[in-house]
């Protein structure tokens, strides 16, 4: 299957809380970031932990402000996160930090 | 329940230990190769490679255009390679420059380069350490008594998946003279973490 996301997107993470093992941090839930690098294809270990079959799947190096995940502070945390992880963000970050947002769109097209 | 992950690893070690036992009892397994085959990965899993690593990428222009570009490719020509474990690990290296820093933590467990780094010391491992410098970095990095110039930005990478990081410091002032050796000399381990300067 094609990657759903390329470089450069913006994308949103899930927020539900599944009752297992996932590598969604929690800090990271329901934030929008922008996909900055590809990773390669793994198996999502979300279903891997409960002896489930998985395909690989995209992972994608995704950058987050601070201020989207904290609603604080002026770095970014780049975290690598599996395709089922994310969803397609809306044109405009909730209530986020749009300045920071294009900053780091404008970063990952270079 | 990503929090679970970050307890101890007692669940993990005792079933690998008694898997180990099972096969040993069935003949399945020769304990003498497996203590050989972990002995030689963990004797050439050292801060030093990482210090070559950047020494290297120093003086070589080329090499840290190839380093930035795919590492995997690039440890070769340093003799290096992440494939010690089961599958070669994809690495990534991030380059400091004058206005950014990076600095490396895994949030959910302690995933580390331990083939360019060694094993990770244990602040690295500690709840206190993940936790904290997603949330605010220039204070953790100050408690390590790096203070970050404020005009410095600071990216924090979270290896939360099979992708593995390494810090490209910054070549040390007054160090042009020095040759690939001594350059890597002064390249330190928390250096390639990100949490001091060189």
């Amino acid at each position: 299957m094609a990657d759903l996301f390329r470089i450069g997107d913006r994308v949103r993470t899930r927020r539900t809380d599944p009752p297992y093992h996932t590598r969604l941090p929690r800090y990271a839930r329901g934030a929008a970031g922008t996909v900055t690098d590809l990773l390669g294809r793994y198996p999502l270990p979300d279903r891997r932990a409960r002896r489930l079959a998985a395909e690989p799947e995209p992972v994608y190096a995704v950058a987050f402000t601070a201020g989207e995940l904290f609603g604080e502070g002026d770095h970014t945390v780049t975290i690598d996160l599996w395709e089922s992880y994310l969803e397609p963000a809306e044109a405009e970050p909730r209530g986020g930090d749009a300045a920071g947002a294009k900053a780091l769109a404008r970063e990952a097209r270079k | 329940m990503s929090a679970d992950h970050g307890g101890p690893a007692a669940g993990p070690a005792a079933r690998v230990r008694r898997l180990e036992a099972l096969l040993e009892q069935r003949g399945l397994l020769d304990t003498e190769l497996l203590d050989r085959a972990l002995g030689a990965f963990l004797d050439s899993a050292s801060p030093a490679n990482g210090a070559r690593l950047a020494a290297r990428a120093w003086v070589d222009e080329g090499f840290r255009r190839r380093l930035l570009a795919d590492a995997n490719a690039a440890l070769p020509e340093l003799g290096l390679s992440m494939g010690g474990g089961l599958q070669e690990q994809r690495l990534k290296v991030v380059q400091n420059t004058a206005d950014r820093h990076n600095v490396i933590v895994c949030t959910l467990c302690s995933c580390y380069p331990l083939a360019l780094l060694g094993p990770s010391p244990t602040w690295y491992k500690s709840e206190a350490y993940r936790s904290r410098v997603v949330r605010d970095p220039r204070t953790v990095l100050r408690e390590f008594g790096f203070e970050l110039e404020p005009r410095v930005a600071i990216s924090v990478w979270d290896s939360s998946a099979e992708a593995r990081y390494m810090v490209l410091p910054r070549r040390p002032a007054g160090t042009e003279d020095l040759g690939e050796p001594e350059l890597a000399a002064l390249v330190t381990r928390n250096g390639l973490i990100g949490v001091a300067p060189l």
